[in-house]
């Protein structure tokens, strides 16, 4: 198996080139996803025939839970590229995706504590969802404190890869966490083995919302590694051309 | 792969798996404690402690819902399909309580076997519907109770 392609994604130069012109386009197509799926959802689709229209906050919270748990995974793959391969990509992506991640942690949290108080009653409850999920919070920070906190560049990568593949093993734990206990959080809608437990008037709008913050988060998070390759490469020749091409 | 490589995925996952299988050994231990509620069932068995804040919690038996004009006092069975329990309850219900959900009340467990709860919150499922389907699945079944 030829390795050229991996090594090829660990240069900066390369990505920089090859990924230039991607946020903008991906950003404009995340909104449009968004708006259609925020009118959609927000606007058009039924409401529940228990919780009426405050049910309506699912098309912001699933999502960002989404987001959450996703981003996540991909910082854990992340820091064992960058613990076994060390290329100079995999801590500048930690390093992007970090304090995005945290927002979509934090908004799943603060919707559904919104969410929370008029269906069940309470603001927060220390069940295992809600737990894990505020540990996945935790986690998002101590990748971004780790990583700024320490001065010499190569140990604060290796200590927030650390971080990061150290927990990957809270997921699972979010994911079976209202199967394996009893929490006041309900089970999953959706599974890739059985029909979801909702019409599709209800799910396709919330499709669209999911694929609308999957390229919004695609778009910032190349956004940020561009700016931060343009940090850590600030002194290297390629970028001194390309910069000076691009006329800025 | 090169050989050093290979050695620190190979670390990599030796110390991984050796961290999940140490939280996994902690977090069976401490079951009963993340656990957030008590069942019926658990509760009938005598798992539950009596005159202790606990949590205990299941689904409301249709119909069981008695409520004292006078009062905000109120008192409901909910049941596990495999044991009931009777909840006694002085307050204002949330707003999705409703006989055939599921609810997860904060309490005491008296010597009777009465829950005493300061404070009841609704679990809702993982089902959603738009009103027209469930009062089209309602009537439908109005009209074949009264064929009958």
């Amino acid at each position: 198996m030829s390795w050229a392609w991996f090594h090829r994604l660990g240069s900066p130069k390369w990505f920089y080139g090859r990924f230039k012109a991607w946020p903008k386009p991906l950003f404009c197509l995340a909104c449009l996803c968004l708006v259609v799926a925020m009118v959609w959802g927000l606007a058009i689709a039924p409401p529940d025939y228990q919780q009426g229209n405050s049910f309506r906050i699912i098309y912001v919270h699933v999502p960002a839970a989404i987001l959450a748990q996703s981003c996540y995974f991909a910082m854990g793959i992340a820091g064992i590229v960058y613990l076994v391969w060390q290329i100079k990509m995999s801590p500048i992506f930690l390093q992007a995706a970090a304090p995005f991640g945290a927002l979509m942690a934090f908004t799943a949290l603060l919707t559904g504590s919104i969410w929370g108080k008029p269906t069940w009653g309470t603001w927060w409850v220390w069940d295992a969802r809600l737990t894990s999920v505020l540990v996945l919070l935790f986690l998002y920070m101590g990748v971004i404190a780790v990583q700024s906190a320490l001065e010499e560049r190569p140990l604060a990568d290796k200590a927030a890869a650390v971080v990061s593949v150290v927990g990957l093993l809270n997921l699972p734990i979010i994911k079976y966490s209202v199967e394996w206990w009893n929490t006041l959080h309900q089970g999953a809608t959706f599974s890739i083995t059985e029909p979801p437990s909702m019409p599709m008037a209800m799910w396709l709008p919330l499709l669209f919302a999911v694929i609308g913050l999957y390229l919004l988060t695609a778009a910032v998070i190349m956004w940020r590694m561009q700016t931060e390759i343009m940090r850590r490469e600030a002194r290297t020749q390629w970028l001194k051309q390309e910069v000076l091409s691009d006329g800025i | 792969m090169h050989a050093v490589r290979r050695k620190r995925l190979l670390f990599i996952v030796l110390i991984v798996s050796l961290l999940a299988s140490a939280l996994g050994l902690v977090l069976y231990a401490l079951q009963q404690n993340i656990n957030l509620f008590y069942s019926p069932a658990q509760i009938a068995a005598g798992e539950a402690p009596l005159e202790t804040t606990i949590r205990a919690g299941g689904m409301v038996v249709e119909g069981s819902l008695a409520r004292q004009p006078d009062s905000l006092t109120l008192a409901f069975n909910v049941t596990d399909f495999q044991h009931s329990l009777r909840i006694e309850y002085t307050g204002i219900l949330p707003d999705l309580f409703r006989e055939g959900q599921g609810v997860v009340a904060l309490g005491k467990l008296r010597a009777d076997g009465v829950f005493e709860a300061s404070e009841v919150l609704a679990k809702h499922d993982e089902k959603y519907m738009p009103p027209e389907v469930t009062d089209a699945l309602k009537s439908r079944q109005m009209t074949s109770e009264s064929s009958y």
